[in-house]
């Protein structure tokens, strides 16, 4: 079963389209990447999926149950960790724990608690009220917020956003730990390079749409492993299709791997082509998704 | 299952005005005491109330202890909805199972609870003044009363806090309508020595009706009959629940 099923979901707030006929699916188990600069609709898709925000047309799932007319399965399987850094100042960590779970209607769960304030490092603060912790130590406890009930999927929206290095670390070793555990992960984060150290698959959303879905491997790899800049008169013409820009003699060529810099020294060589100057680099995730979101169209919606 | 979820929201709304009582039952429990204090200092022996069958202190308690009640049933789900809403933390509670209807429950007896603990604070401490109202003749009648008013407060401190969307607006609706409504119910005056045109009017707030069935719970004498009081107060409490109950099911500023 799919932990996460949307179709077609639309939203329009004013004069806003913010989301526009969004298709995704997410497999259990899965690190699913939410990717999109501000404005682009994740937050919104959330909403939908947690029932903060009602979606004009479409339906969503979570693990079968859709999350208007069956919200109160849906809404079990699910945790979501808000971008907001939000608590109640009425209340200690513990109680807020306790709380959460309450109103699950779940009770004793006191061991889980336990366990969750031991993984989040929180197991100091248990007492304190939310108020006198730090901006780090509120995030950490509404990561433990979401997972009270234990939800088969959790989504976390931009959660390690104004947290520590040290911190995110530790936090992503306890959500790595979690979803090795079975449970789904969606993520949504501008750190790019936690996307593509996390997650097997990543959705790019723009104005409202997806603009690419794919595994992360095949994100990467679409835009190449490598690119060359090369310098130099002119380039081989069967190296012209790779290249990929070309400004004031630099020519950026992709490469599928690092043996075809062999052939392409080769072709330079045969061609009788002086090399002025040559640099190498790999393509990441934020390359990918500067290119995504500059030109939607050069992406494919790969495997769902 | 979630069957129990609510009560939990329940407890919380307990412990949320438990955690600061003094400013949630100790102060109401003051403002009332002085309120007995100042208008029974200047109006006892000058003004009749009931045809002189009861004295003007006397008459003014169960009013003061029905207001106590009805302001702070509704200052409890108001200010719990609208400080949630505003700081954000409304989403922990919009995140779970809980339905409209438990939602409801939560937050009308939280608010509820509040009244009548304040309530029972007024009048266990204006007792120390005239311990003779210790002897009701109709308890129940009382207890009735304070049990409906409370719930419809409650109900309509849900609406203001859903719909309010900063503290200037919930307070207008506070200051505009329920404290004109309860201040001219009859608290301070039985609505008999009031000109025509006003007692007439009188009928038409609910308020009045609250106050007037819980007095007679207290002296077993009343302007109107506390069967037609407790009909158009439970009226009322069905079309304001009604009301606060849509609201919640169709999530309307809460869920966008």
């Amino acid at each position: 079963m799919l932990a996460v099923d949307m179709t077609d979901i639309a939203r329009r707030f004013g004069s806003v389209q913010a989301l526009d006929g969004v298709d995704l699916a997410v497999e259990e188990g899965e690190f699913f990447g939410l990717l999109g600069p501000n404005g682009a609709g994740k937050t919104t898709l959330i909403s939908i999926l947690a029932g903060l925000t009602r979606a004009d047309r479409g339906t969503a799932r979570i693990l079968g149950h859709d999350v208007t007319t069956d919200y109160r399965f849906s809404r079990r399987n699910l945790g979501v960790v808000p971008q907001e850094l939000v608590f109640d100042p009425f209340f200690t960590v513990r109680e807020t724990l306790e709380m959460q779970s309450g109103y699950f209607g779940l009770r004793g769960n006191g061991a889980w608690i336990d366990e969750i304030l031991h993984h989040l490092d929180l197991t100091g603060k248990a007492n304190a009220n939310m108020r006198s912790l730090s901006g780090g130590m509120k995030r950490r406890v509404l990561v433990g917020q979401a997972l009270v009930h234990k939800p088969p999927v959790i989504v976390l929206d931009e959660p390690t956003a104004g947290v520590d290095v040290e911190l995110r670390q530790s936090l992503w070793g306890f959500i790595r730990k979690l979803n090795r555990d079975g449970h789904t992960i969606i993520l949504t984060t501008h750190y790019l390079e936690e996307a593509e150290a996390l997650c097997g698959r990543i959705a790019m959303l723009k104005a409202g749409r997806v603009v690419a879905l794919d595994t992360t491997h095949n994100l990467l790899a679409q835009f190449a492993g490598l690119t060359v800049r090369l310098a130099a008169p002119r380039v081989p013409a069967a190296w012209q299709p790779r290249v990929l820009r070309q400004d004031a003699g630099l020519f950026h060529i992709r490469l599928d791997s690092y043996a075809e810099m062999e052939t392409l020294l080769r072709a330079l060589r045969e061609e009788n082509i002086a090399i002025a100057e040559l640099s190498l680099a790999e393509t990441d995730l934020e390359q990918v998704f500067l290119r995504i979101m500059k030109n939607p169209e050069s992406a494919s919606v790969g495997a769902k | 299952m979630s069957g129990h979820g609510w009560l939990t929201l329940l407890y919380k709304e307990l412990l949320r005005f438990w955690k600061v009582s003094l400013q949630t039952i100790a102060a109401p429990i003051l403002s009332a005491l002085l309120y007995l204090l100042i208008f029974s200092h200047v109006l006892e022996g000058r003004v009749s109330v009931f045809d002189g069958r009861v004295t003007y202190t006397s008459f003014l308690v169960p009013g003061l202890v029905m207001m106590a009640v009805l302001q702070n049933a509704f200052a409890n789900s108001s200010s719990s909805l609208i400080q949630s809403k505003i700081s954000g933390n409304l989403i922990f509670v919009l995140l779970t199972p809980l339905s409209a209807i438990n939602l409801f429950a939560a937050y009308v007896l939280g608010a509820m609870v509040r009244g009548l603990v304040v309530g029972l604070g007024v009048f266990a401490v204006t007792l120390w003044f005239n311990p003779a109202l210790l002897v009701m003749p109709h308890p129940l009648w009382a207890l009735a009363f304070a049990l409906v008013g409370s719930a419809i407060l409650g109900s309509l401190g849900l609406i203001a806090g859903i719909w309010a969307d900063k503290f200037d607006q919930l307070s207008a609706f506070q200051n505009f309508l329920i404290m004109p409504l309860t201040f001219l119910s009859g608290v301070f005056y039985s609505i008999h020595s009031l000109p025509p045109f006003w007692q007439a009017l009188s009928h038409w707030n609910p308020f009045f009706y609250m106050i007037d069935g819980f007095r007679y719970g207290f002296f077993g004498v009343s302007d109107v009959s506390p069967w037609t009081s407790f009909a158009t107060v439970l009226v009322f409490c069905v079309a304001v629940s009604a009301a606060a109950l849509a609201m919640l099911q169709r999530g309307w500023k809460l869920r966008l």
